[in-house]
């Protein structure tokens, strides 16, 4: 198969810059833990209310410098009394549902994590600036999906 | 000309694309206006049931009939008329394709599937819209056998040689999708069609997910890759050119089977059920399919360059000013490939693992496809439609026609502009799709991502009502063309069908030899999927029931 001169040129390059960009990607993600939500946690979602950690949904401190924020979803809301955080100090959410998809998502971070029933998702993040933050579900829910929001308190020690 | 039946079946096809495309577009519309607070629905209508009927007519409806009736139209001319087996089937493919059509979109219209077109369990519509897509992908098999069938024959009777470059494609196209279908087939027939009629009472939520994806990536290269051939093969002969190179051009198309359908995980990024490890081997395939966009976009370039310099254009870009820019034809096209650019590079975000969390269900998101099939796709087609309908109704298409079908690109050029621009800004600052309206209490959060001069509740709703206003000047140009337009009787008035010229004498006979690439792409997703869905079935937690929220 012929291939122009230019041609050459520009597929080496084009193949050389994604190779670049998908070896600092990877690094960035496996070396440096900069991964996406995820997790491979499951739970029955008829039993989210009874089952640890979800029973006692809200923020825990772990150790000194880490918190677990537990909460469950449901159309249309958070079950999350009482989320308020530190800033500076790693935060470990864990979400669920006790119904359909939802999300989990605060406002201005890169917190963006699905919420699937059966599955418990897994996020950890740091926030830098105090304040109140929304949070709010970006997966189609039903009626009331783009009513469904809570907020989250982030104070300074 | 090819043949009267052949025309008809093409015909049937393209209207009730175009039937789709009109009320999903009034969809459109409402949807910019109830997001914006300034329109008010009645009790019997909600704004998620006029955003699934937006998503299913016009992504899965409209792309679909007019693909079929592009690739319909494009054989008989590449490869002679049909045979009466052939265009037996292709009936019943499109009409199985319509009853599935008529069936979702009623379950749909009466309130009781506002799942969207994605249709994520365990929201549960009836089972009858479960079956009515299940349809859809049924008729569209049908008629892809009946195409494979006409081109099977041409081959029997050209031992040897290779098919003509349309040919070519459309079978590439068609192989991919009817391996991408295997996904939603699966998780149609086994998971929603028996839980939606209570024959199981639950359903594996990650796995129906899984499965979708596996399917709705490569359908998004269903609907570019047509757009693709007017690329390759129509746009060089509106040029006065040749194809640039035949074997380039199958040698793309074929890395799309490849590389379109590995990967879909790179849709369930920030979603528990999948490891990281798997998630970022698809992430890597998903890249690959830069390659052939790379080689494509050098192409079409390349055949540029071409054409201006053969047309008296000197100096480095001087040819450009050679194209033909008043053949709407082209200029159509050409716009559309520009819109590609920018649609081309936002993928690329959005598949980049970490940088997916910062757009993932995004009103960028939105933004992303108006720019990649709501316009790259939807205006090739729009610029094919100019000269495809008038070519198999046999009518003129008339100067007015050709002005309007002018006024008609611009403004769909604008409207996408203004409107996909909003979105894109909006998606930045957080701003959620699949909304209606909503201001989460007057949060300040909220009434920030609205208060730029972008990013106002205004610029979609502009956009969106000049996109509308284009639809229907486009709609207005289909029914002249089809139904009232004179007929052309001299032949300088005759609409031809632009097939351009491939040299295939350098072209190496194995790029027809599909069982190698169907071959590879199966080897591929067993080595993508196999483990990871493997563990996610072995693994899973206790099914969910079904949800009726809306
Ligand atoms: C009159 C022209 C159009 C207008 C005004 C329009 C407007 C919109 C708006 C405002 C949304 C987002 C709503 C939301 O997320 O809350 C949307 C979604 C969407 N549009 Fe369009 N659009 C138009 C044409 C098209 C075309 C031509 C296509 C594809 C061929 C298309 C495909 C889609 C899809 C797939 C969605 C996502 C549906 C979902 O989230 O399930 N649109 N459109
Ligand atoms: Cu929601
Ligand atoms: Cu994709």
């Amino acid at each position: 198969m012929h291939l122009h001169k230019y041609e050459k040129i520009w597929l080496t390059l084009g193949v050389i810059s994604l190779i670049i960009f998908l070896s600092v990607v990877g690094v960035s993600a496996f070396s440096q833990n900069h991964t996406p939500a995820g997790g491979m946690e499951t739970i029955d979602p008829k039993k989210v209310n009874e089952t640890a950690p979800f029973d006692n949904p809200g923020v825990t401190q772990l150790d000194d410098d880490t918190y677990q924020a537990t909460i469950v979803a449901m159309a249309f809301g958070y079950t999350a009394p009482e989320l308020k955080v530190p800033v500076g100090k790693e935060v470990v959410f864990k979400v669920t549902s006790t119904d359909v998809v939802h999300s989990f998502t605060i406002d201005n971070t890169k917190v963006n994590m699905m919420v699937v029933p059966g599955r418990i998702t897994t996020k950890s993040y740091t926030f830098e600036k105090p304040g109140t933050y929304l949070i709010l579900c970006n997966e189609y829910c039903g009626t009331g999906h783009h009513m469904m929001y809570t907020e989250i308190e982030v104070y300074e020690e | 000309m090819i043949a009267l039946q052949d025309r008809k079946i093409a015909l049937w096809n393209i209207g009730v694309a175009y039937t789709a495309f009109l009320i999903g577009t009034l969809c459109g519309l409402l949807q910019v206006f109830i997001r914006n607070d300034a329109l008010q629905l009645p009790a019997w209508l909600d704004y998620y049931q006029i955003l699934t009927a937006h998503g299913v007519l016009l992504a899965l409806i409209y792309t679909t009939f007019f693909i079929f009736g592009f690739f319909i139209t494009g054989m008989s001319k590449s490869l002679g008329s049909f045979g009466p087996k052939v265009r037996l089937f292709s009936w019943i493919g499109f009409w199985v394709t319509l009853l599935g059509t008529v069936m979702a979109t009623a379950m749909i219209i009466s309130g009781q599937a506002s799942v969207m077109y994605t249709f994520y369990a365990p929201l549960k519509a009836s089972g009858f819209f479960y079956v009515g897509l299940a349809l859809v992908i049924i008729g569209t098999w049908i008629s892809s056998f009946a195409l494979v069938g006409h081109y099977r024959v041409w081959r029997k009777n050209h031992k040897g040689q290779l098919s003509p470059l349309f040919a070519f494609m459309t079978i590439t196209t068609i192989i991919m999708w009817i391996i991408a279908c295997l996904g939603v087939v699966a998780t149609v027939l086994f998971q929603y069609i028996p839980w939606a009629f209570g024959w199981t009472d639950t359903i594996d939520v990650e796995l129906s997910r899984s499965l979708f994806w596996y399917f709705g990536h490569p359908l998004v290269y269903f609907w570019l890759l047509p757009a693709y051939m007017a690329w390759y093969v129509i746009v060089p002969k509106l040029l006065g050119v040749k194809v640039f190179s035949d074997s380039l051009a199958r040698m793309s198309f074929v890395l799309f089977i490849l590389f379109s359908i590995p990967v879909g995980f790179h849709h369930q990024l920030t979603e528990p059920g999948i490891s990281n490890f798997w998630k970022f081997l698809q992430v890597v395939l998903t890249f690959m399919v830069i390659v052939p966009s790379l080689m494509t976009a050098f192409s079409m370039f390349a055949t540029f360059e071409i054409a201006g310099r053969k047309n008296g254009g000197k100096g480095l870009f001087g040819w450009f000013t050679k194209l033909p820019w008043k053949d709407i034809r082209f200029t159509s096209i050409f716009i559309a490939m520009l819109f590609f650019i920018p649609g081309g590079a936002g993928g690329i975000i959005n598949a980049s693992f970490q940088l997916n969390e910062v757009v993932h269900n995004t009103l960028w998101i939105v933004g992303h496809f108006h720019i990649t099939v709501g316009t790259p796709v939807a205006m090739t087609f729009m610029g094919v439609t100019f000269w495809l309908i008038p070519y198999l109704t046999g009518r003129k298409f008339t100067k007015s026609m050709k002005v309007l079908g002018l006024v008609q690109i611009i403004t769909w050029s604008i409207g996408m502009l203004l409107m996909s621009t909003a979105q894109h800004l909006l998606g930045l600052l957080g701003a959620p799709r699949r909304t209606a309206y909503s201001s989460y209490n007057n949060h300040p959060s909220s009434a920030e991502w609205f208060d730029g001069i972008l990013t106002n509740h205004v610029t979609m709703a502009i956009g969106g009502s000049i996109l509308f206003m284009s639809a229907m000047i486009l709609i207005y140009i289909v029914i002249m063309t089809m139904f009232l337009s004179p007929k052309a009787v001299e032949a300088k008035d005759m609409v031809d069908f632009p097939l351009a010229e491939s040299d295939m004498s350098n072209t190496p006979k194995w790029l027809e030899n599909w069982w190698i690439w169907i071959g590879l792409a199966l080897a591929l997703i067993a080595l993508a999927y196999a483990i990871p869905l493997t563990h996610m079935i072995q693994h899973a937690p206790p099914g969910s029931e079904g949800f009726k929220t809306w």
